[in-house]
């Protein structure tokens, strides 16, 4: 059923193998960057401003060096010198990013700024020395409402002059004018995402050990971009990159907040050379949801036109999102995706849009799963206010306007031209597995006893493996070891994404060996080739692509040596279960040990022309800007009136994520996202007070999903290969993208007899009582 | 600040140590007895990944102190498969219905539901997803987990090794 990322016959590849990464895992024997333990090894902790916005007029170290155990506190005067040049590989030199110093200076600009880091002989000591820290404030006016900062007094940067980072548009309103004034109807609204996070289970941290004596710097880290953190690092110190080394094996979860440096991080790396001794810093919770970033926290005026008969007739979309003091990147580009996507799956003849992005006196905002998710957001609730307001049953509204596989490929009004997609499939598939007219007959039956049933449903198509630049390549060394043994070299690293084991099933079957055969090597920089890391659900595609390309080359050189010592002819060999034989003849095969042999200790009994040993390299570069995915999500809930608690009742998920490498792997992906979205839809909000104090900084406050919340989620899979490496598509981040509308829309389904408009987020009790009181 | 004696087995193995009053349980598995399986995830016992048992009992190791576990018989999750590397059936149910992803909560899950199973064999999928909910997961969704509490249950019913 499935296509093999070589020539190889499918064995592993598509099965629901164990997982490689499990053993370590499930037995204590896993490392995250907070097991590294080096000799002498010394502890960090942050002072962090309590002021959203303050004036830092002087800072006292004394009593905090002062306590025994306690070797550094450093303030701005003591690191920020130390920066050469500060950007992100993705986003290049010229990218007009906020200025970040790595300490604050001068000013503290939201409340969880790092304004001096101490450096102890264990983390206790630390943190009782920052408390000895005094930081001479005065409290200023803080820009906390994203949606007022634009005329606000106050400036986040007074050097940009301006709250309002920046715009990008589209189309403007204006060139729409005349869809909308001739459509039959025109529905329009404002709809508000809240403030939530990635919030992985571990926070950010770096073990940064410098030698000076060599002037070898390794680097411990969480993330999900090991040669990044390399290249970033060495610009920053002016560092040559071939002295740094960036270690991960084990990273607990990132979801797009480990992708990008942060200031904290700015500041261990340049403290390593100062300190001359390993030196640790592994945030707590406190600081991961104070400091790490947030995301979502947007609004947008939405519209859609239709005509008569519910064909949309074109889409406006008027995005603004809150950035925080310190985004990372510049969003103004990454906003863009907002506008550029809002027509989704669906046949949108006309579409237009504008993109703001605002400072606050908040924490920065980072990425996070899908992080242009709040189009479908927007879009899937309109088309469900729509369909109430004309009329209609929302699914048939979206059956009249989605587009089918003969309208393919279907370049929407802003440019993006989808191709290898099932929008219509996925949502057939995902009805029928919900059977929606038996639910609406529940439904009625449900009313009828005073109970209140919901039905939601959203669609989205998203762009997977970015092609282009940084992100556009991928390799892979393999090597058959003397013994026989397969080590395969990758960028990767192990954040949850269980890429070691999709490496060693592809691995298996290009070069025809038994599984266990297979060893990954992955998430070092001194071993592994350069790699864009965990990011863009880019990763199955672009290592199928990366193992195609170097298997390709070994299968020549093992089928060469296998001929030459079988007497055959190459096209003849064929290669399975760590052995090569000739097709017909397994029983005369010769083992992958006996060609091991040969091509390190035999090299004069290799036939002519090919190389002593058994290993290749080789880089793959993507041939598309994007791989498309696509998905329908639906949902269904029970509302009480009475108490506004939302239990949800089923979850179905179909996507089409073309052939399957691992089903197990691919379905982990789209629940554990789906969840994610789910928690943002109901539960988590990351949020501030008006004075800007974080209100939501432990799990006490900041609510996670838990497996009480969490309804069985049914997996209905549509298979359109993509034109990439294996037919395969991304499916890291679709998830959180499908499940906040289709709970929305579900909720609101369940509501609809008391004529509420749902448009806010999240819908915690309180919102559901609030919006039936009014 | 004045440290004091404490002497416990953890793994089977006795230790005497001698701690500040304020070293957590945690950190001291993790720092003084170099086990470091033991996760932090976020030192306010809500997220459940730093459990352990002691004296067989599920305990969130951030919220003790070393010197409460004084005298205590303390299992972390190196202590769960043989020493040879047999899965108990907890985690083989893990690793079989794919109950795991970046890894980093895991061990709290394995500690916690195998006291759970112990006290509660042949558990309604309920009461799984009650005992689940003390624990916190940001990869799975809790898909996974579940399914493989409802086999590790299901096979110590059947009197498999637990």
């Amino acid at each position: 059923m499935t296509g093999t990322a070589t020539g190889g016959a499918a064995r592993f590849v598509g099965a629901r193998v164990h997982r490689v990464e499990d053993a370590r895992l499930l037995t204590g024997r896993g490392t995250f960057v907070d097991d590294v333990s080096l000799p002498g090894m010394l502890h960090a902790c942050f002072v962090r401003s309590p002021f959203a916005r303050a004036a830092i007029r002087g800072i006292e170290t004394s009593a905090a060096r002062a306590l025994p155990g306690v070797q550094f506190v450093f303030t701005a005067a003591d690191l920020n010198p130390g920066v050469k040049e500060q950007w992100h590989t993705s986003t290049g030199p010229n990218s007009p990013e906020t200025p970040r110093p790595p300490l604050a200076e001068g000013e503290a600009r939201f409340a969880g700024d790092p304004v001096a880091l101490v450096i102890a002989e264990s983390r206790y000591v630390a943190e009782d020395a920052a408390e000895l820290v005094e930081v001479d404030y005065e409290a200023l006016p803080a820009v906390v409402d994203y949606a007022e900062a634009e005329h606000a007094e106050a400036l986040v940067h007074e050097s940009h002059g301006s709250n309002v980072i920046g715009e990008i548009a589209g189309l403007p309103a204006s060139a729409l004018d005349g869809v909308f004034a001739s459509a039959a109807h025109v529905v329009s609204e404002t709809i508000h995402q809240q403030a939530y996070a990635p919030v992985p289970m571990e926070g950010r941290g770096l073990v940064v050990d410098y030698s000076g004596a060599t002037g070898e710097l390794t680097i411990y880290a969480a993330t999900q971009v090991p040669h990044e953190v390399r290249l970033f690092c060495s610009r920053l110190l002016g560092h040559p990159e071939h002295r740094i080394r960036v270690v991960m094996r084990d990273t607990g979860g990132g979801f797009g907040q480990k992708v990008m440096l942060q200031r904290d991080e700015m500041c261990l790396m340049l403290a390593a050379p100062i300190v001359g001794a390993p030196v640790k810093w592994v945030e707590d919770r406190r600081e991961n949801l104070l400091a790490a970033g947030k995301s979502r926290q947007e609004h947008a005026d939405v519209k859609l036109a239709f005509d008569l008969d519910g064909a949309i007739q074109g889409a406006y979309i008027d995005f603004v999102q809150d950035c925080g003091a310190y985004p990372t990147p510049w969003p103004v580009m990454t906003s863009a995706a907002v506008g550029m996507l809002f027509p989704g799956p669906y046949r949108v003849p006309s579409a237009g849009f504008t993109c703001k992005a605002i400072y606050t006196n908040t924490v920065g905002r980072s990425a996070y799963r899908g992080p242009w998710q709040f189009e479908s957001l927007a879009r899937e609730v309109l088309l469900d206010i729509s369909a109430r307001r004309m009329g209609m049953d929302p699914i048939e509204l979206r059956r009249r306007n989605l587009l089918r596989r003969d309208e393919l490929p279907y370049t929407n009004p802003n440019g993006m031209s989808y191709d290898s997609i099932s929008p219509l499939e996925t949502f057939e598939q995902a009805l029928a597995m919900l059977d929606y007219e038996a639910f609406r007959r529940e439904q009625a039956k449900a009313r009828a006893a005073g109970r209140h049933l919901g039905a939601g449903v959203s669609n989205y198509v998203e762009p997977s493996t970015p092609g282009y630049g940084y992100y556009g390549t991928e390799a892979a060394t393999i090597r058959v070891e003397p013994s026989g043994a397969v080590n395969v070299y990758i960028a990767g690293g192990s954040t949850g994404n269980s890429i070691e084991t999709t490496v060693v099933q592809m691995a298996a079957d290009a070069l025809g060996v038994k599984i266990d055969d297979v060893n990954t090597i992955q998430g070092d920089t001194a071993v592994t080739s350069f790699g864009a890391g965990a990011a863009g659900s880019r990763s199955a595609s672009m290592t199928a692509g990366a193992v195609r390309e170097t298997a390709t080359l070994l299968r020549e050189r093992l089928l060469a040596i296998a001929a030459h010592k079988l007497e055959a002819d190459p096209e003849d060999i064929e290669l399975a279960d760590s052995r090569a034989s000739v097709r017909g003849a397994p029983a005369t095969g010769v083992s992958f040990a006996e060609l091991a042999a040969l091509a390190y200790f035999a090299p004069g009994s290799l036939p002519p022309g090919v190389p002593a040993g058994l290993e290749a390299s080789a880089r793959y570069t993507a041939d598309a800007p994007a791989i498309w995915v696509n998905a329908t999500h639906v949902c269904t809930c029970e509302v009480d009136v009475a108490t506004g608690h939302v239990k949800l009742l089923r979850y179905i998920v179909s996507e089409d994520c073309g052939p399957m490498i691992n089903p197990a792997v691919v379905e982990g992906q789209i629940a554990g996202g789906t969840v994610q979205g789910i928690g943002g839809a109901l539960y988590e909000h990351l949020a501030y007070d008006e004075d800007g104090n974080p209100v939501a900084t432990t799990f006490m406050d900041y609510l996670l999903p838990t497996a009480t919340e969490v309804p069985e989620i049914e997996h209905g899979h549509i298979e359109t290969p993509s034109p990439g490496p294996g037919g395969y598509k991304g499916v890291g981040e679709g998830g959180a993208i499908g499940a906040p509308p289709a709970v929305v829309n579900a909720v609101a389904d369940a509501l609809s007899p008391f004529g509420v408009t749902v448009t806010r987020l999240p819908l915690s009790p309180a919102q559901i009582v609030g919006l039936l009181d009014q | 600040m004045g440290e004091v004696p404490v002497h416990l087995t953890v793994n089977g193995r006795r230790r005497a140590e001698s701690v500040e009053p304020r070293l957590t349980l945690a950190d001291f598995l993790r720092e003084r007895c170099q086990l470091t399986g033991t996760h932090l995830g976020c030192e306010h016992g809500v997220c459940g990944a730093c459990t352990v048992l002691v004296d067989g009992a599920a305990v969130r190791s951030c919220l003790m102190f070393a010197v409460q576990a004084d005298g205590a018989d303390v299992t972390t999750i190196e202590g769960v498969a043989s020493p040879d590397g047999d899965l108990s059936t907890v985690q083989a149910a893990f690793r079989d219905c794919h109950g795991l992803q970046c890894g980093f909560c895991t061990p709290g899950f394995v500690m916690s539901v195998t006291a759970f199973l112990r006290d509660q064999p042949g558990p309604t999928d309920e009461q799984i997803r009650q005992a689940l909910s003390g624990t916190l997961c940001r990869c799975t969704g809790y898909q996974g987990i579940f399914k493989a509490v409802r086999q590790a249950a299901d096979a110590g019913q059947h009197g498999e090794r637990s």
